[in-house]
């Protein structure tokens, strides 16, 4: 059984979320995301928090998922995918696909010989002081 | 090959590296011995305990499969650039992989093989990161669960230079596990461009990882060697190191005996068994010296230079990679199943029960060579270095069915005539003009008495040329015969020790070693084509009349 039964949740939850506004007595102070922790996703993810509104956005992003640590999980097995119980199909060994390589070279911008062409090597996003980002100020 | 792989570490940490060049070479200042035993290898000039090295493997190896881990597209080694790529290996939004069943029977065969625990329920993973030969951006692996844990590699190992010593050692296996293999990288530094071919990309791997149980360059190609025999013997895997089919890294570090372990570096690029035993070497002797000089050790990536013969770090990973470990979302966990959990009404073609496949798994090269040594009465050495050698056993049973000959005398010539030309020369045994029936009909001949076992030599040399002669033509041509008349060999014997009045007394008088010279004249006489031993007896007959 992967959910709580009814019973057991119900004495878990020690309420409603109280939802963004107001900060429950119980509930532990917010993480506050630091700007290493930031720049870090930055370089993994390759995205860009822009401006203050996309951190404070992603920072409750995380206030609204730490409310899952109100939910006693002691014993229970953590269910990654809906899709457990599910048989996962296995394909017999056939060649079935491949040799399209026009059809996916089209979308290409630009091609060598029927290659893909892709910068030497990975570019890395510049460290935190050599590039302009909003973080810098943090 | 066989040299390196069999060959122990009771050799010595030389000053093999006295090169100038961009690679300091380091200088052990004392031999040292990275012995079979212990591991130890003693501290230079600073006196202190004993180092120890400490070996550990990745062994990625490419699924012998006709498709592809989670597609149809075809796996094949040299095709038309991008040709043998699908939507879903090019990660084309919409597409989902769906998982090859030949590929789990291959992890399942190669688990059962290493002694592993097959885990029954085994998930998939996404490990993260940024590379232009892999579009998705993410790897399909199995980091949580993998599909076999907990085994063991025993490999041998000479413990003297001679092969005459053979030590047997275990390391384990810590898991194995499928993954996606990424695309190729061509790197045009002229115009500053990568070009990328994505056919190898979504091929399925066994990532077999090895605890860091080896202490050396030649206990690691050791055991690579034997994983790569045990591939090839169950068929999931063709191993061949040349074609990338078996990728190997390495990580090294070395500590005091008693303390705990150092800092580690991983080698990448190591292409073949002789460069891994020298990479490893080299870098569990670049990390004495400098930490003996004071300096660290950086937890890096280092890459063998093959033509310096030394280890350079690699400049692209800056600094440690976070994969970001997700669960794939679009497969369910991998179900496998044993006589006892077969379910009953699933579709056959769904159902992977381990206990079948264990029923059938082939005779494991261990095997084989016990009963090699069992059946032939060869010495552990002989059984080795035949196993080693592709198609050297087939070809060494292939002859003794079609000789008298004993097999303890067979494998002389196999050993050391048939595989000394093969080397000489840089032939596999599949490629050997002399085939098992021709050296049969050649050892025949030696067993019947026709020739002597020197000229036996001579007709394989001219055998080798492979001209299609027969031994016995080859014999006739060249009047190689043993002389099989008895009398006229007496004669003959009798004509010698009459010239020869000296050495004659010199016997008499106690000088044995003088018969040989006697024993040269008759061979000289008959043009070699006498028994030596035979001539022995009469010449030590007549003498003592």
């Amino acid at each position: 059984m992967r959910a709580l039964p009814l019973g057991r949740w119900v004495r878990a939850w020690r309420g409603p979320p109280r939802g963004l506004r107001g900060l429950s007595a119980h509930r532990d102070p917010p993480q506050k995301v630091s700007v290493e922790v930031l720049d870090h996703l930055e370089h993994l993810a390759l995205v860009d928090f822009r401006d203050a509104e996309g951190v404070e956005r992603l920072q409750k992003a995380i206030e609204f998922a730490d409310q899952l640590h109100e939910v006693n999980t002691d014993g229970v097995e953590p269910m990654d995918s809906v899709l457990e119980d599910r048989c996962l199909y296995l394909r017999e060994d056939d060649v079935t696909e491949g040799n399209c390589t026009k059809e996916l070279l089209e979308n290409a911008r630009e091609k060598v010989e029927e290659y893909f062409v892709a910068p030497p090597g990975n570019i890395p996003l510049p460290k935190l002081e050599e590039r302009e980002t909003f973080l810098q100020g943090s | 090959m066989a040299g390196t792989a069999a060959r122990g570490c009771a050799g010595a940490w030389r000053r093999a590296w006295r090169r100038p060049g961009p690679c300091a070479a380091p200088r052990a200042q004392r031999a040292a011995a990275c012995s079979a035993r212990g591991g130890a290898v003693p501290a230079g000039h600073s006196g202190l305990a004993p180092w120890v090295p400490v070996v550990g493997l990745e062994v990625h190896a490419q699924i012998s499969s006709n498709s592809k881990l989670f597609s149809g597209s075809q796996v094949q080694f040299a095709a038309p650039p991008n040709s043998l790529v699908s939507f879903f290996d090019a990660s084309l939004p919409g597409t989902l992989p769906v998982l090859n069943r030949r590929c789990v029977e291959a992890a399942v065969m190669t688990g059962l093989a290493l002694n592993c625990s097959i885990n029954k329920k085994s998930l998939f993973d996404r490990k993260h990161y940024f590379y232009a030969d892999l579009p998705a951006g993410y790897q399909i692996t199995q980091q949580r669960v993998p599909i076999a844990v907990n085994g063991s590699l025993s490999y041998s190992l000479c413990i003297n230079n001679k092969m005459s010593q053979m030590v047997t050692k275990t390391v384990r296996i810590k898991q194995i596990q499928l993954e996606q293999d990424s695309g190729k990288s061509l790197h045009d530094d002229t115009r500053s461009q990568t070009l990328v071919d994505l056919n190898r990309a979504g091929v399925g791997l066994m990532e077999v990882v090895m605890e860091p149980d080896m202490c050396c360059g030649e206990e690691a190609a050791a055991a690579v060697r034997e994983l790569q025999l045990i591939l090839q013997t169950l068929g999931s895997s063709q191993a061949v190191m040349a074609e990338g089919q078996l990728r190997v890294d390495a990580n090294v570090s070395v500590h005091h005996s008693g303390e705990p372990y150092g800092v580690r570096t991983e080698l990448k690029n190591i292409n073949s068994l002789r460069f891994l035993a020298k990479a490893v070497d080299y870098e569990i002797q670049r990390q004495i010296e400098e930490l003996e000089n004071g300096g660290i050790i950086l937890n890096e990536t280092r890459v063998f230079d093959s033509k310096l013969g030394c280890t350079v770090p690699l400049r692209d990973k800056e600094g440690k990679q976070d994969y970001r470990f997700m669960p794939e979302p679009n497969l369910p966990p991998l179900i496998l199943y044993d006589a006892k959990s077969l379910p009953a009404n699933m579709n056959h073609q769904q159902v992977i029960n381990i206990d079948w496949i264990h029923e059938r798994l082939p005779d494991l090269p261990s095997v084989k060579r016990e009963k090699l040594v069992e059946q032939y009465g060869i010495l552990p050495e002989h059984s080795f270095t035949l196993m080693n050698e592709d198609g050297l056993a087939e070809f060494f049973e292939n002859v003794v069915k079609q000789t008298q000959m004993k097999p303890k005398k067979v494998i002389g010539w196999i050993l050391k005539d048939l595989l000394g030309y093969l080397k000489e020369h840089s032939l596999t045994v599949k490629e050997s003009p002399v085939s098992s029936y021709l050296l049969a009909d050649l050892l025949n001949l030696l067993e019947k008495k026709e020739i002597s076992s020197t000229a036996a030599k001579q007709v394989l040399a001219e055998l080798w040329k492979g001209e299609g002669k027969t031994a016995l033509e080859i014999v006739k041509e060249q009047k190689l015969q043993l002389l099989q008349d008895q009398k006229e060999l007496e004669q003959i014997c009798q004509a010698v020790i009459d010239r020869q009045e000296n050495e004659v007394m010199a016997i008499k008088a106690g000088n044995r070693k003088v018969l040989n010279k006697l024993i040269g004249l008759v061979q000289r006489e008959t043009q070699g084509r006498s028994s030596p031993v035979l001539v022995k007896q009469l010449l030590e007959k007549k003498l003592s009349e």
